[in-house]
Parts: structure tokens; sequence; C-alpha cells
């Protein structure tokens, strides 16, 4: 039997070296996936979360971008331990990345039949021409785009065409992981309302899991079953998606998160905002690392809290819920 | 004396491509009152941006009439306009591109006091800027930063300063929070605010973004290919969107609540149409869930429904 975990990932940390400075982007991070699961990750620009996406593709920029703990386990796999070959084997057929802009991750010089085709070809070398051809045709047909403009180039299509197109790409070879950057960022929310369903409705048909990144808890909420939110390199709050929108029990970033959205639904005068900004990757802080923005920060802030469940299904990184030191709740 | 700062007629700007006239804004009318608001909302190629560079000036129209403070300026001179645009500002988008690079904060923010010879010594042009970046909510300390060395949500706080140095009357604010995270979407959300209650601000806000329009608007116009398809007060448009695009836009927006997941709405098909050389008709029908046949014989003019509700379809004729 096939085991329910897909991905499984323990005390990741990832660095950039450059130049002058070294950027701790990633600290100790523990994800698991089940199969068919699908999971949002939030935080603001800088969190990691193009770092982790990255690190399980192992596609962090060469000579710079280093994994200095931890470990990946992707469908059985030790990706960290994977030869080129094999790894090169699992990027498209086991997990596969969609980027934020659809703009440019396509080729422009190639038209999008052959794109779609190409990655078919490479994992399925024993295919014949015909079995191929019909796989793209079903493809295209999947994501809606007329099988007629398989000769034409991505110019000739819309932002939204296009990424159904990456779309279509990401999924011919039926991988059973997603990581989907922002892919609805760069589109306008009719359009984007039409990429998520899409999305979602291929992802029952063929059972894959989706790690979804994004900064907008509107999406999450639409689309996932579990929420990772990640602050400078953590995970603050990881959790069932009840847990995170209706529970009681919230990390005091997530809280301000929240809060600092304009509703649709009610009117404020007044936004609640977090003060101040995230502190600088290039400095390993002491302790928690939101204290400084933290309304709620008490004295034993200056400690580092762990990643604590704080009831079934949810984990939050905060002394105000830890009981093992005397928080209070 | 009205209290009408803004007043657009029929404006229209149609821009010349090989494959025929582009009409980026086609007819739209309205009036912002002083120190209110006006929400431009609409999808990316309606013609959001090019009514703010209109109403600036920045554009010339292809036809209608602008008024500011009840006198037109559709064809003022440059050096008449020069004058003028002391009185209304612009704030960009992108933090990032719309900064000189090789300024200080301090530097652009000034740039427009040296221009107009505002300030009569240095003291006075450096406590100007002092008190623009206390304005802003910026420290002294930034003075001397350049734009590379600073966050998006502090660059656009010079942006804004710098939109404020002339104490205009009039801001159009170009997607000023699109390129900024929430946290800091909100910081500079209720600046922006402030700033208004504080300098009865008058603002046009363009965005494509339905929950910051909600918040910062008193009246809205939904923009659809270059025809403004629904104007009313903010709170009635959240409460009774009539018309079907409108709607449909309320509906593709993600809600942040486990309650509202859609499970059955209905999603909007298709994607915007050229703008070049638009058939006669509804631009929404090929789209539209309620088309009729009515909806392509003519154009549809903006009408009023009920009081301060406009709507241009042919379902409320």
């Amino acid at each position: 039997m096939e085991d329910r975990k897909l991905l499984d990932i323990k005390n990741l940390s990832v660095v950039y070296n450059t130049e002058d400075e070294t950027v701790y982007a990633v600290d100790g991070l523990d994800i698991s996936l089940n199969r068919g699961e699908t999971l949002g990750l939030v935080g603001e620009t800088g969190a990691g979360k193009t770092t982790t996406a990255l690190s399980i593709m192992r596609l962090l920029p060469q000579g710079i971008g280093k994994v200095t703990s931890g470990s990946i386990t992707l469908d059985g796999k030790d990706i960290m331990k994977a030869s080129e070959r094999d790894i090169r084997a699992i990027r498209g057929n086991v997990v596969f990345m969609i980027f934020q802009d659809p703009m440019t991750s396509l080729n422009p010089v190639m038209t999008v039949g052959n794109q779609i085709l190409e990655v078919l070809r490479i994992h399925n070398p024993k295919m014949t021409k015909e079995d191929l051809d019909r796989s793209v045709d079903d493809m295209m047909n999947m994501v809606g785009i007329p099988v007629s403009r398989k000769y034409e180039y991505p110019h000739e299509f819309s932002g939204g065409m296009k990424q159904r197109i990456v779309i279509a790409i990401a999924l011919v070879c039926e991988p059973k992981l997603i990581l989907a950057d922002e892919p609805t960022t760069a589109l306008d929310v009719t359009i984007q309302a039409q990429m998520l369903a899409l999305i979602h409705d291929l992802q029952m048909r063929l059972n894959t899991a989706m790690i979804l990144i994004t900064h907008d808890l509107g999406i999450i909420a639409q689309n996932c079953e579990k929420v990772a939110v990640m602050y400078a390199g953590e995970i603050v709050e990881l959790g069932q998606i009840e847990r995170i929108f209706n529970g009681e029990l919230k990390h005091p970033y997530t809280r301000g998160l929240f809060a600092s959205i304009p509703k649709l639904d009610s009117k404020v005068k007044r936004l609640e905002m977090i003060e101040g900004l995230m502190p600088d990757p290039t400095i390993q802080v002491e302790g928690c690392r939101f204290a400084e923005r933290c309304k709620f920060a008490i004295e034993a802030c200056k400690d580092a809290p762990c990643l604590n469940e704080v009831e079934s299904d949810h984990l939050i990184r905060c002394h105000l819920y830890d009981k093992s030191d005397g928080g209070r709740q | 004396m009205s209290d009408t700062l803004i007043e657009v007629r029929n404006l229209k700007k149609y821009f010349k491509t090989p494959g025929g006239l582009l009409h980026a804004v086609d007819d739209v009318s309205f009036e912002i009152r002083k120190g209110t608001t006006l929400g431009v909302v609409g999808e990316s190629g309606c013609g959001k941006t090019t009514l703010g560079r209109l109403i600036l000036r920045l554009l010339d129209a292809t036809s209608g009439q602008i008024f500011f403070d009840a006198q037109e300026i559709t064809n003022y001179s440059a050096k008449k306009m020069l004058i003028l645009r002391q009185k209304m500002q612009l704030i960009f988008q992108d933090p990032y591109s719309s900064l000189d690079p090789r300024k200080s904060a301090a530097e652009s923010i000034g740039e427009p006091l040296r221009l107009f010879k505002i300030c009569r010594s240095k003291d006075e042009y450096e406590s100007k800027i002092h008190e623009l970046l206390k304005t802003v909510g910026l420290a002294d300390r930034y003075a001397n930063s350049y734009p590379h060395e600073l966050d998006g949500g502090r660059r656009q706080r010079i942006g804004i300063a710098r939109a404020l140095t002339l104490n205009p009357d009039f801001i159009v604010c170009d997607e000023p929070v699109s390129a900024l995270d929430v946290s800091i979407q909100a910081q500079i959300l209720n600046l922006l605010m402030d700033l208004q209650d504080e300098k009865d601000l008058t603002y046009m806000f363009i965005t494509h973004d339905l929950s910051v329009v909600k918040h910062i608007s008193n009246s809205i116009a939904v923009l659809y290919l270059g025809q403004c398809v629904e104007y009313c007060e903010s709170d009635e448009l959240f409460r009774n969107p009539m018309h079907p695009y409108t709607q449909g836009l309320l509906d593709a927006v993600p809600v942040p609540s486990l309650s509202g997941k859609k499970t059955s709405k209905e999603i909007m098909r298709g994607e915007l149409t050229s703008p070049i050389e638009p058939k006669p008709g509804c631009r929404f029908a090929i789209r539209c869930p309620k088309v009729s046949e009515k909806c392509k014989i003519r154009d549809i003019p903006l009408k009023e429904i009920s009081e301060g509700h406009f709507v241009a379809c042919t379902l409320f004729e």
C-alpha cells in the first residue's frame, strides 16, 4: 500500500551566502503533507515561502543558496541525497512548480503545443508520437484551450491563457505534488477565480497535492485544507484551516495579518496595523522574531519560543500559548 | 459656491494603433466632491490609469471636458497647467521605479519646492522637508537615504511626501498599495486617510482591489473596457450591486473567511475583449450571464436607476 504521507520536511534551514553577507532565509522548518492535500503557505515578502519551495525542487541558486540542515523526503525519496539524474526525473514527474509570472515562465520561441509535449517526452521516452500528441490534446482540452491553438506562440495568448498553458505543462505528467508560487498574483480577479477553480478541479481529478504560496488570506480560505503562516524564516502557526480562520487561539502575527486586511463585509474607520517591519534577515535574532512588533510581548519573549501544539491539529510558536513556561492563554 | 472639486464630462481618449482606434476611455462622466474619495475599479486594460492621467492633463483628451474647481482646464496651456499642477498631484503604483535612484529622500521631496522657488531660505527649505517627513511618518534619519536603501513601504511614504510637498487639493492615487505587503498596505491606507482628514484632500483612488476601494472610497466608479458601467456611493455599491459585471467582480474576490466559501458560486467566464474599434452595444455582453438581444444593438448609456445610483445595463431600461 502506498504511504499516505507524500512530503516530509524536517528541520530545514537554508541560507544565502552573498559576497558580504549571509541571509538566513529559512530556519528549522517542519512541514508534512499527505497525498491530495492542499497546504497554504502565507507570509510577507521575505518570509521564506519561495525558498522553501525551491528547496523541495532543489533549485536554490547555485553557489549562493545552501541547505545547512534538515531533510526533505518526497514520495519516499530523500531529495537532499538524490543524484542530479534522479532529481531530474523527480522534477516534472513527481513535483512541479508553477511560478508567479506566466509572462516570463514560458519559452517565447516555442509553440505552446511543443512546450507541453517537451515535458511529456522527456519523462516518457518510450511513448509513441501518436500517444504523445493525444495526451497533449487531452491536456489542452482539460485546461480549456482550443486544440486549434496548439501551434501558436506564447505572445499570442492573454495572461490568463498563458497561465492555463503553464498549468497544462505542470499537470501533463500527473505529478503528485504541485508547488504553486503566487500563481494568480499577476492576474485580474475574475481570471484569478477561473484559474483557482481550474487548478482545484484538476487536483480533484488527479489526486494531486499542492502547496499554495500566497500572501492573500482570501485565496487560502477558498482553496486550502491546511495553513502554515511563515514569519522571518520560521513557521509561526500551522494547522487545519478551521483552526486558523475560526479558532480563538491565534499567533499575534496571524491576528495582525487578519486585522490588517480591509474587509468587504464590514466597515471600519481605521485598519489595525502591525507596526514596524520584518527583522533584517542577515541578522540572527535571539528570542521571538516577532517580539519587536508584537503588542503582547512579555519578558519570556527574549527566549525563542517553540512550535507548541495548542489544540489538536493546531501549532503556534508563541510564549502566550506555551504551558510549560507558565505563559497565559 | 459648489463643493465639487473635479468634474469630468463625456471624457474620451482614443489611441491610434496599427489595428485601428483603441478606445481607452470612452465617454466617462463623474464628479468628485471636495474632501471625498472617488474609487475607480476595474481590471487591467479598462482605462483606469489613462483616466487618471487625463484628469491631470498628462495626456490630452480626444474629446470631453475636465473641470477643476469649476474652471474648465481641458484646453489649458502647458504654462497654465504647470501652475495648476501645484494643486493636483499623483502617487504612483510602484515605489521601486517612481523615485529617482540618484536622489536622496530629502532631495526627492524637496524637488518641487526648488522647482517652484517656494522657500526663501535654506532653513525654511529644511524645516519644510523635516515637517513633510514627519507628516508621512518617516524618521529624520531617512532624509539622506537613497531609494535602494529603503523598503517598499518607506519608499511609498516618500512618494506620498513628494505629492504633498506643494499642499495640493487633489491627488490621483494610482494603485498606491498594490505593490506592498498587507501589513504595510494597512499602514499606507491609514496614512492616506489621516492625511485626508487633516488637510481636507480630495482623492481619486485607482485600484483593482475591491476590498481596498471599499475601505477608502466615498463613491465608486466601475470601469469596463473604457466605459463606466456603474457609479454610486460606496456603501450602496457593495450593498446593492446592479450591473452584472460588478456582481461578477464582487463574487470573484476571495473572501478571507470560511463561511463565505465559494462552492457553487458562478464564476465569470471569458476575458476582456479588445478595446480596439469595439462594436456597438454593451462591451460586457459576451461575458454576461444575463445577456439578451437588446444588448448588442446600440451603446447603453449610464442611467440613474435610483437616487445617485447609475448603471449602464439594458436590464434596467
